[in-house]
């Protein structure tokens, strides 16, 4: 029972990180119809930033939280307006060249300078032991990113659906034509949102620095899972994306504890639910049929 | 209030305006009849700024709006009411309603919206997409009064409905009429247009074929239903 509860809580530690990613991906592609297959790369500059912070600059885990996300932020709505902006009216194809090509450049960029080991990042002190939850102890790290993550999907849940702005990118992300004709400057929105699916994955980023490896392929590892995570919850939804990133964490965490003698079982469960969810419902678990603009 | 004068406009290669001219003067309620793909909705569509293949003028108020893009147009004082309802399956009934800034000087309140239609007020948490089609068909009407817009663009607000839900929809455009709101319509329905507006262009393959007033449509109404093939 207590190896159960461990599982189940390490699977939604590593859901976390995955709804935050996918949550990304979902608030991206509604506002601008861009599949953003860079994600994984701003994933891993949020965790290699914090890590250069600290070790170059002394700049601790907590002023890297702020720091490295803003910053993202900051640097998405920049390729956001200087080249992502230009494939709205091109081929799709153009989408996976460009975002794919920017994932090439931004790990190359890293390789460069810091080649491809793994650096160490220290858990920050206030954060290091264990909670003890009566039968079980938990790592006290994990159960900060398992709460931090649960309270920002509330957070973004909350602004989407309770505030004016949440109403307009809901409007804007279901009927981009039929909202502007409403009066509304849909494409004000569309940079602000791209730099805030941008910094969601820098903040993954710095979290996972202290129990992830930090390296330059550590978004690349991590964002295949993702989306597949993105096209089971339905591409879009953010709801979908939040709960598919938490189930899919637990299903691969029992996987691995429960089908461990079965490795090809365990290691390709997440696409086998992804393909029963497919033929089940083409759109995804809570996706709707793409509407007429 | 509306000039619109040599509008051309295009899907890709296909043409499916060519030259039109027309006026509808503050106050009016001018439909817009013709077959199917005689190009009614493209013409409100371009009115609106949401077709980009076009060419021509559209004035309002005298002031050329033909570059500028739909949302400052919205706030010209369009309301756009579209064929397909334009209800958001992830916004509640009254997040629908009040999406679109107000733009006019005689915006309804909410309160007012829901004493004309209590059916919406019961269902005002629902996703609006839940609701009936005539249901959906008042949410968009409303939706536009809500905004006080000056010039309301109906793409068929009457299809499909029952015919106590028709006669609503005319009650609804007459008293915004009354409030002295323009209004030019997509119509089909010969009984419904003659009842509501005071002038109509026939649309045939992409021109203004002929200007009428309501007593030609009903000398006429035989003739023109076997055209429009009803």
């Amino acid at each position: 029972m207590s190896g159960f509860a461990q599982n189940t809580f390490n699977g939604l530690v590593s859901g976390a990180f995955y709804a935050l990613l996918a949550l990304g991906l979902a608030v991206i592609f509604g506002m601008l119809r861009v599949v953003n297959f860079a994600h994984g790369a701003f994933y891993m500059l949020g965790a290699f930033g914090a890590y250069v912070l600290l070790t170059e600059a002394g700049v601790p885990f907590w002023a890297a939280l702020v720091i490295m996300p803003v910053g993202l932020g900051l640097l998405g709505m920049a390729l956001e307006r200087a080249v992502i902006h230009r494939l709205t009216r091109l081929d799709p194809l153009y989408n996976f060249l460009l975002t794919f090509g920017l994932t090439l450049i931004l790990q190359d960029l890293v390789k460069l300078r810091y080649g491809v080991q793994s650096s160490p990042y220290a858990t920050p002190s206030l954060l290091s032991g264990t909670v003890n939850f009566g039968l079980f102890d938990f790592p006290t790290y994990r159960v900060f990113i398992l709460g931090f993550a649960v309270l920002l999907c509330v957070a973004v849940w909350w602004v989407l659906t309770r505030t004016r702005i949440g109403m307009v990118v809901r409007a804007a992300t279901e009927r981009p034509d039929l909202t502007r004709a409403f009066g509304i400057d849909v494409g004000r929105w569309v940079t602000p949102v791209f730099g805030f699916g941008i910094g969601l994955a820098g903040l993954a980023g710095v979290l996972a620095a202290p129990m992830r490896a930090v390296n330059p392929l550590m978004g690349a590892d991590l964002i295949i899972v993702v989306f597949a995570v993105v096209v089971i919850g339905g591409l879009g939804s953010i709801f979908g994306s939040v709960a598919a990133g938490f189930g899919i964490g637990l299903v691969q965490a029992w996987g691995e504890a429960y089908l461990s003698n079965f490795p090809i079982v365990s290691q390709t469960i997440v696409f086998v639910v992804m393909a029963v969810v497919l033929l089940w419902r083409p759109a995804g678990l809570f996706g709707r049929e793409e509407a007429p603009a | 209030m509306l000039r619109i004068e040599n509008l051309s406009a295009w899907y890709g290669e296909a043409q499916v305006l060519r030259d039109v001219s027309l006026e509808v003067a503050a106050g009016e309620v001018v439909t817009l009849v013709g077959r199917n793909g005689a190009g009614k909705s493209t013409l409100l569509r371009c009115v609106m700024g949401l077709h980009p293949g076009q060419r021509g003028t559209v004035e309002l108020d005298g002031r050329d709006v033909g570059k500028l893009p739909a949302h400052k147009r919205a706030r010209l004082g369009l309301g756009w009411v579209p064929d397909d309802r334009g209800s958001y399956a992830t916004l509640t009934v009254t997040e629908n309603l009040t999406l679109p800034p107000t733009v006019g000087p005689d915006p309804w309140s909410l309160e007012r919206v829901y004493e004309a239609f209590p059916a919406l007020y019961t269902r005002r948490d629902s996703a609006a997409t839940m609701l009936s089609g005539g249901e959906q068909q008042m949410l968009a009407l409303a939706r536009v009064l809500r905004m006080g817009a000056r010039l309301l663009l109906c793409d068929e607000p009457t299809e499909g409905l029952s015919p106590l839900l028709v006669q609503q929809v005319g009650d609804l455009l007459r008293e915004a009429k009354r409030h002295g709101v323009t209004v030019l319509l997509v119509e089909q329905n010969l009984h419904f247009a003659t009842g509501v507006a005071d002038r109509h262009y026939l649309l045939a393959e992409g021109r203004v074929a002929e200007a009428m007033d309501n007593s030609e449509v009903r000398s006429r109404e035989r003739e023109l239903l076997a055209y429009l093939g009803i």
